[in-house]
């Protein structure tokens, strides 16, 4: 390669980029295009035409309501336990080098390197030994587990970008530790942990490996899905919901791309 | 902080500057031993973590061991080691081999897919174009996953825009000749092992990519010149010089899409044949059929390969590109 970096790329590797990119995009448009379509019996392409109808149609579905409430509920209370135990986390593995502190990144990482239907039975098995009934609570404590991850992440690459002078500045001026907390630390951090809630959010949104083992009665929006894909009832209404998903998990991605752009790169790529 | 305003006038008789209040005084101590407040801030996450996750994970290793009473169904309670002879069983070592070869190929397949983006975004793409490449992986890597897996029914589907447009190319006697092949074959794409892996590469591509984007990104462009300096040619330069140096960013994205495909049994269950994988194997054991004993022993085997291959990867530097 030339070292001149204004040199255009191959045409080879342009076409196998553009080819790539297309791969990964074109299913997700295609369920905007299916979402109107008028038949609701087949996966028929083209569509034979357009309607807005079962937008309608799924906004009157009190089903999709219920998974909805629930899945917000899950996520929000799951989103909260994990920046609380992701920023102690973060804030002791980067504030000091102690014994163990492998053994705790290794800890915090292991719930997402290791396959979810791994931490699902688990926790499945462990309920029922410990007879704990299935509720909503036992979706929100899987969820919380594998989410701190994703904001101890966020909350480890600001705190090693925020420099150490400053708190010890902040203990000069006569702060105490509390203060310093609540006026330069937090401050420092704040978008970081936003931004790592957010992915946390869509993170517990959308998961169904780990929900389909601790959950109970109770539907999440993905459990919803995943019967509608298993045994499909009313296809448009799954059209109109996957369009929503989409929409709705694609508004915190972007927005904690913009949080944490500045410095530290790939914010969600712990996934 | 209110407390620290408002008791400051019952001043304690310190000796130099001692806070007052509860806070005040918590803060004073947590100066003194840092190794305290260390402590009191690792112990809610280790709690978590280590009680929630870690106990339950020993729980179920523990139940491997256990095993199951073929007359009563009842699961004994005594260390045994039978439950892991059953894996050995030819049907059981089948949904092994079946889950670990699909792995591997998903990987492979994944890797040669996802290096020219990485390269082109890592190499090529500036300003706002380096945006939209980056939103343009996060926006697939966040988009739900059923979702994702809903589209390819859509696509794969026989009247599906993917046999109507091999249709307008008139290559629907080519996927004719494909589907009649044994084993990657089938009635439909949604119905085949070619539709599984086609819905596992594309479900965990954006894994791959970014791992080695990061890795190409630290090249110095300093490295290349001096390839270039020396007499080689692009091509040469880029075998002898970058794909070497992007090597530990294909083996840590190869740990998610290996790690991902062994235990995901809603892929294969949505779109594929009535073969099953471990993750499915797991599942139907620990469900219906109530043996939690073998479905213990199941997910030790995605666990020790991963194991495996953890250790592996960390001989080829994965872990500095993640």
């Amino acid at each position: 390669m030339r070292s001149d970096r204004k040199a255009s790329a191959p045409l080879g590797l342009k076409v196998a980029t553009a080819c790539g990119l297309l791969f990964l995009h074109v299913p997700i448009l295609l369920i905007f295009v299916y979402a109107f379509t008028t038949e609701d019996k087949t996966y028929q392409w083209p569509p034979p035409g357009f309607t807005t109808q079962w937008l309608g149609v799924t906004w009157n579905r009190p089903d999709v309501w219920e998974a909805l409430t629930v899945s917000v509920k899950v996520a929000a209370i799951a989103t909260l336990i994990a920046i609380v135990l992701g920023t102690l986390c973060a804030a002791a593995v980067s504030g000091s080098r102690f014994f163990g502190r492998e053994v705790i990144s290794l800890l915090i990482i292991l719930p997402i390197a290791l396959p979810g239907i791994i931490t699902g039975i688990s926790l499945r098995s462990a309920f029922s030994l410990m007879d704990i009934p299935f509720s909503t609570w036992t979706i929100v404590l899987g969820h919380a587990t594998f989410c701190v991850v994703v904001v101890y992440n966020n909350a480890v690459a600001r705190f090693r970008r925020t420099s150490g002078s400053l708190i010890e500045a902040s203990y000069d001026l006569g702060a105490d530790g509390f203060q310093t907390f609540r006026h330069v630390v937090l401050p420092n951090i704040g978008t970081a942990l936003l931004a790592g809630g957010m992915l946390a959010f869509a993170l517990s949104f959308d998961e169904v490996i780990v929900t389909t083992f601790t959950a109970g009665q109770q539907q999440t929006l993905p459990i919803w899905m995943l019967e509608e894909l298993v045994r499909p009832r009313q296809r448009p209404v799954t059209n109109v919901v996957a369009m929503v998903v989409v929409l709705v998990t694609l508004i915190p991605i972007v927005a904690a791309y913009y949080l944490t752009r500045e410095g530290d790169q790939v914010s969600g790529a712990g996934k | 902080m209110s407390d620290t305003v408002a008791l400051t006038d019952r001043s304690a008789p310190a000796v130099l500057t001692a806070r007052n209040g509860v806070l005040g005084a918590l803060s004073d101590l947590f100066w003194r031993k840092p190794k305290l407040l260390l402590f009191l801030m690792l112990l809610p996450p280790v709690l978590w973590l280590g009680i929630v996750y870690l106990g339950s994970l020993f729980a179920l290793l523990l139940q491997s061991f256990f095993s199951i009473d073929e007359y009563s169904g009842m699961i004994k309670r005594e260390f045994t080691l039978k439950t892991y002879g059953e894996l050995l069983q030819p049907s059981n070592l089948d949904i092994m081999i079946r889950t670990v070869v699909m792995a591997t190929l998903v990987t492979i397949a994944s890797a040669v897919v996802a290096f020219p983006i990485a390269y082109y975004a890592a190499r090529y793409a500036r300003g706002k174009w380096k945006a939209l490449f980056y939103l343009g992986i996060m926006l697939p890597l966040w988009s739900s996953y059923l979702v994702k897996i809903y589209a390819w029914k859509l696509i794969l589907a026989k009247e599906g825009i993917l046999n109507w447009a091999l249709a307008k190319l008139h290559l629907t006697g080519l996927l004719e000749a494909w589907l009649a092949l044994p084993i990657v074959g089938g009635n439909s794409l949604s119905v085949s092992s070619t539709g599984t892996f086609i819905v596992f590469v594309y479900v965990w591509l954006p894994f791959m990519i970014l791992p080695i984007q990061a890795s190409l990104e630290r090249i110095p462009v300093s490295l290349i010149e001096a390839s270039a300096d020396l007499g080689a040619s692009p091509t040469r330069s880029f075998w002898n010089v970058i794909f070497p140096l992007a090597l530990p960013g294909v083996a840590a994205g190869s740990i998610f899409t290996f790690s991902l495909t062994l235990g995901d049994y809603i892929i294969p269950k949505i779109i594929g044949t009535s073969h099953l994988f471990i993750g499915q194997a797991v599942y139907a054991h620990q469900g219906t059929a109530g043996n939690i004993p073998l479905a213990a022993a199941f997910t030790v085997v995605p666990i020790v390969v991963m194991g495996l291959y953890l250790w592996m990867a960390k001989r080829m530097g994965a872990f500095d590109a993640i």
